[in-house]
């Protein structure tokens, strides 16, 4: 089944055409690794494909729901790991996966299991996030998108800001969501450790799939 | 059924918003720990101005209260908007799936408790300060009340429609502060009459007042979701 469907996708942000024409076809249980340099326009289609921007032509279909009618349902079932976390600083991990849990409408049970599976130790779990290190808020961040579940992973520079064991963690968990039916998209400035776990890898340059797709 | 389910799914949202906007400022104490010290400072600062003229400042009291007030509510509504811009937060009420609507609500009733908190220590602080007298409790309540809804729900939909400017700091009071004239002017009246400094009926203010709270209440709980998706 397909997860996402993207044709002649274009984005215009600011007039600047950050997305210039993109077809895009990811299945359930791919592993798609999105490559490209700097403002490629990686993010952008990550965003675009968690329904947090407007197409400005083309169309589009995620989870078979329309990018231009239904981008509320959309956001509903993905799960996005952006460069910044989206966590609230003054609250605990603990505290922001329960209020992600509630607001998405998910079990609250999930939310120790998911800090302990992503590696935080139990003491930091009720320190406010902005006292926690980059690696270890973009851990929790990760949780929130365990805790939730998604039928699409969208994961930007997912290992940026992890060590070793953290790195480990994130492959595990995404093979096993790619394992259970879900589809991923990763998107790295490089091919790297995101590349050893990709089923296919595009390439963007320009806001555009500059060289197709390459198993 | 599903209209009860639906409210029910709302109300929960709502709460579920201002307690976790309330917890986050118990832990930052940012916006209680600015407003304050600043509206007892603006408080006394007016005293002086006016040569602590006792006679003068009872027949100010109600202007210079809600004066006080309104430069409240641009800080708190400017900590309300910072709480979700830090570190990409407002895309956790954007994915979650929740109704714009609730959301604006929480957000909007978050400001209100903490503007009541405000006002719950302003007017006793004007009577010891200022030597006025509290003639009708219940108007100077009904006041508080939907002025403080007017004021949250105004402030959170303009929170919003700065939320994405980059200058939203000074962007916001230049537009709060003139949509806030209404409530300045009709909760000045009433508070006028609950204070017995002029001889009005302050109820009418209070049901203007009312007006302006459901007006922007209704706009904001619209408007929320397309200005949240644009910043």
């Amino acid at each position: 089944m397909t997860a996402v469907d993207l044709r002649g996708a274009v984005v215009l942000l600011g007039g600047f055409p950050a997305l210039a024409g993109v077809d895009l076809s990811v299945e359930r249980g791919d592993i798609v690794l999105v490559r490209g340099p700097n403002g490629a326009g990686k993010s952008t289609l990550l965003h675009l494909c968690a329904g947090l921007l407007r197409l400005s032509k083309g169309n589009g279909d995620v989870l078979g729901c329309d990018l231009g009618a239904d981008r509320a349902a959309v956001r509903r079932r993905v799960g996005l790991l952006g460069h910044d976390t989206a966590l609230y600083g003054e609250l605990s991990a603990a505290e922001n996966l329960q209020v992600w849990a509630r607001a998405s409408r998910v079990g609250e049970t999930d939310v120790p299991g998911a800090l302990e599976r992503l590696g935080l130790p139990p003491r930091l779990r009720d320190v406010p996030t902005d006292r926690l290190s980059a690696g270890q808020r973009r851990r929790v961040a990760l949780a929130a998108i365990v805790v939730r579940r998604p039928e699409l992973w969208l994961l930007d520079e997912p290992h940026a800001g992890l060590d070793s064991s953290g790195r480990q963690i994130v492959d595990s968990i995404v093979e096993a969501a790619a394992a259970a039916g879900a589809a991923v998209v990763l998107a790295s400035h490089e091919s790297g450790p995101a590349g050893d776990l990709a089923t296919r890898t595009v390439t963007m340059a320009g806001g555009a799939l500059s060289e197709g797709m390459a198993q | 059924m599903t209209a009860w389910r639906e409210l029910s799914r709302f109300t929960g949202d709502a709460v579920l918003v201002a307690s976790k906007d309330l917890r986050i400022e118990w832990r930052a104490r940012t916006a209680l720990g600015q407003m304050l010290p600043f509206a007892v400072l603006v408080l006394v600062l007016f005293g002086f101005a006016l040569d602590a003229n006792r006679p003068t400042l009872r027949l100010a009291t109600p202007g210079l209260l809600w004066m006080t007030v309104l430069f409240a509510t641009v800080v708190a509504v400017q900590r309300s908007v910072a709480v979700e811009s830090a570190d990409g937060a407002r895309r956790m009420l954007l994915l979650s799936g929740m109704a714009p609507a609730a959301a604006f609500a929480g957000k909007a009733a978050a400001v209100a408790v903490q503007l009541l908190v405000v006002e719950a220590l302003l007017v006793p602080g004007v009577v010891l300060l200022y030597d006025a007298d509290i003639e009708s409790v219940p108007l100077v309540v009904a006041t508080c009340v939907a002025a403080t809804v007017g004021l949250a729900a105004a402030g959170s939909l303009l929170g919003a429609v700065v939320a994405g400017v980059r200058a939203h700091q000074t962007v916001l009071p230049i537009l709060l502060l003139p949509v806030s004239a209404p409530v300045l002017i009709a909760a000045t009246r009433a508070f006028a009459d609950g204070f017995g400094t002029v001889a009005v009926d302050g109820w009418p203010w209070v049901a203007l007042l009312a007006g302006f709270a459901a007006v922007n209440a209704v706009v904001g709980a619209v408007v929320y979701g397309p200005l949240l998706e644009d910043t």
